[in-house]
């Protein structure tokens, strides 16, 4: 159990394929993400420690797109909760496959019964589910948290448990343990605060909306097909959106998308037509889009970028 | 890499480091500190900027507390600083030992008085008092008179009615589904276990429901001069509440904070609000809601029953602190409580209109916004309670 490991040198430093945090940054740059230094030490540094890390930030600064990158990168596989508000074991752990026992039941009616009911609580009548899946796989999986504030409290404390012991007890089966525990990426859009116990546990990271010159980059790594000039553009644009006062900021995402649709427009710069015909793109909010169509002239004037 | 010495003191810096985030008000528990000696101990050789980003991610989980952050980094770390760091010595350092972090937390206590405004406060509200004192003790006027119009002996009269008030404990349904006569949920489970003693045949069908549970009440009363005679009626109201639910945490402020639960648990209503004049300090000094909430975040939202309650704060919105830290902080309280009533005597006026700065943070953080400033606005609380 991790709780009482002693040690300042965790074992996991030596399977992690990269010595240094520009090396990770770098690598994960090959993968199309691209980090800054904060992001990229938090991940080192979740990885080093065995700790899970705790990704904090608004809807699409892509907090979701780390464990991604993460699994694709260190070749493992990427198992993912989803939380959702109700959610529980039965959900996230395991659950029996009721319907088949139910057939398996009227199939064994016969007088050696009595066996076959251990059977009906063997590992073939056993559903995996994420958690589960995740203990199982240890060391070859990457597991993803997904929006843990949209659980609720218990739930959080379930977690907290599997979270510091990776090892389940299933009462008809036996323990389960990891042999060593997976990377793990939690990531919240913070609708909620989480409990401090969890927070304890975790190494954290807020993101931020990328700097202008930052998401310029992530443009032209995610739509190559869009120009330079085109990519400044769009980049400066979304910054001056977010400055506004609106209701639902443009993420990362949002700004791909938008850079995608002016370049299948054929346009090499984001004039204001443009802009008006693929505002859709970028915000989704009736109120917000009015807001910005009525300053168009402001969001794409052709003056100093806002820093 | 290099030898004992200046290992240990760098190993002592960082948790110096740690500490003085602590006693700049962080909460920062040996845990951390803890991880952050790890986190530096696994990026081996380190700049300033990487010892920076190291601390980010292991002492503080909160973005509000980054800026508190960098300032403390800038002035215990000088600038172009480059650590070696292989820590023999660090290595002791388990992270079971790790249990202490609630008892060492320190809040930072800010010093400020507010005598001056004490006196200014006193005049106009007591003037009125005088000129509607009639007769009206009928129970009917009773009922719609301002609490701040009473006069002694109805006071009395009105802290019966309050406590005999009929308080509907807030529910809500808890996660876990139970075993049920009827409900929501087939139990598949228990219905195959007990088909197996019916030859696979299922006869009794099982079924699972959800329960309920009380939420936890929080009262977090103002009492600062103008708004005395509310919050003493709100007092009494915790009273009822406690007699009718099981979990009630009530605070006082004025420029602090005080916690007076234990309190209204012990005394009979008289004595208790005697008690709290005693214990609460400032009854009846200025406002300052924003640093208020703030001490009540910071320092009881881990150890009083406040996540997932439903909040009522008492006060007039007239705050004499930032509205920033108010807007701020109730937004904070916002995001750990199920619901917040805000209730403001002063709504009770026609005329009202929420434009005071402090009340105008804290409005778009709040879901029911009340008068509370008679028996009657009470019992509308009330009923706003039960949702």
């Amino acid at each position: 159990m991790r709780a009482c490991e002693a040690s300042l040198y965790p074992r996991a430093v030596s399977e992690f394929p990269l010595s240094s945090v520009p090396e990770l940054q770098e690598a994960l740059g090959r993968e199309h993400y691209l980090a800054d230094r904060g992001l990229s030490t938090a991940i080192y540094l979740a990885v080093s420690l065995n700790k899970p890390l705790l990704l904090e930030g608004e809807a699409g600064v892509g907090k979701t797109e780390v464990a991604k990158v993460l699994s694709s990168l260190l070749g493992r596989e990427l198992i993912r909760l989803q939380c959702y508000e109700g959610i529980d074991a039965s959900q996230a752990l395991y659950e029996w496959n009721y319907s088949k026992q139910l057939i398996a039941v009227r199939a064994i009616q016969d007088v050696t019964a009595e066996a076959h009911v251990q059977d009906l609580f063997g590992p073939e009548y056993l559903v995996e589910r994420p958690l589960l899946a995740a203990i199982r796989a240890g060391s070859k999986a990457v597991l993803l948290v997904d929006e843990l504030d949209r659980a609720d409290d218990e739930f959080e404390a379930f977690l907290l448990e599997i979270l510091s012991e990776f090892a389940v007890t299933i009462p008809e089966i036996g323990r389960v343990a990891a042999d060593e525990p997976p990377v793990v990426i939690v990531t919240s859009n913070r609708t909620r605060e989480l409990h401090d116990a969890l927070k304890r546990r975790c190494l954290y990271h807020w993101i931020d909306h990328p700097a202008l010159n930052r998401e310029i980059a992530i443009i032209r790594a995610r739509a190559p097909e869009v120009s330079e000039s085109l990519a400044r553009d769009v980049a400066t644009a979304v910054n001056r959106l977010r400055g506004f006062d609106i209701a639902k900021r443009p993420g990362v995402a949002e700004t791909i998308d938008w850079a995608h649709a002016a370049a299948f427009l054929g346009v090499e710069r984001l004039d204001e037509e443009t802009a008006a015909a693929t505002l859709g793109t970028v915000l989704k909010d009736h109120d917000d889009q009015e807001l910005a169509a009525a300053r168009l002239a402001e969001v794409v004037a052709d003056d100093e970028p806002a820093a | 890499m290099t030898n004992p010495p200046p290992e240990a003191e760098a190993l002592a810096r960082l948790i110096g480091f740690g500490r003085d985030l602590r006693r700049r008000g962080l909460p920062v528990g040996t845990g951390r500190i803890v991880t952050f000696c790890r986190s530096a101990a696994a990026l081996g050789a380190l700049d300033r900027e990487d010892l920076y980003w190291a601390g980010r991610g292991s002492l503080i989980s909160r973005p509000e507390d980054v800026a508190a952050f960098d300032a403390a980094f800038d002035a215990w770390f000088r600038r172009g600083l480059r650590i070696e760091l292989e820590l023999p010595g660090a290595a002791d350092l388990a992270e079971g030992s790790a249990g202490d972090q609630g008892d060492d937390l320190e809040v930072v206590e800010d010093h400020i008085v507010a005598r001056e405004w004490h006196d200014m406060e006193e005049g106009d509200e007591a003037e009125g008092e005088a000129s509607i004192r009639i007769v009206a003790s009928a129970i009917e006027v009773l009922r719609e008179k301002s609490f701040a119009d009473l006069t002694e002996e109805e006071r009395r009269r009105v802290a019966r009615l309050i406590r005999r008030l009929a308080v509907q404990v807030p529910m809500r349904k808890t996660r876990r589904y139970r075993p049920a006569v009827s409900g929501q949920r087939f139990d598949v489970k228990r219905t195959i276990r007990r088909s197996l003693r019916t030859q696979g045949e299922p006869f009794h069908r099982a079924w699972r429901a959800r329960s309920m549970r009380a939420r936890p009440l929080v009262l977090i009363l103002d009492i600062s001069g103008s708004m005395a005679p509310y919050s003493r009626a709100l007092v009494q109201f915790a009273f009822a509440a406690i007699a009718a639910g099981r979990r009630v945490e009530v605070f006082c402020f004025g420029t602090r904070l005080t916690r007076v639960t234990r309190t209204l648990r012990t005394k009979d209503p008289d004595s208790a609000m005697h008690e709290i004049g005693r214990l609460v300090e400032d009854w009846e000094g200025g406002t300052r809601i924003g640093a208020s909430l703030k001490e009540l975040l910071d320092g009881w939202s881990q150890r009083a029953a406040i996540r997932g309650s439903v909040a009522v704060v008492c006060s007039d919105g007239l705050e004499r602190g930032e509205p920033d830290l108010l807007r701020e902080q109730m937004a904070r309280l916002r995001r750990l409580v199920h619901k917040i009533v805000w209730v403001n005597p002063l709504k009770g006026s026609p005329h009202y209109e929420p434009l005071a700065r402090g009340m105008a943070a804290a409005l778009p953080s709040i879901d029911e916004f009340l008068p509370g400033h008679n028996l009657d606005s009470l019992e509308e609380l009330g009923r706003a309670l039960a949702g």
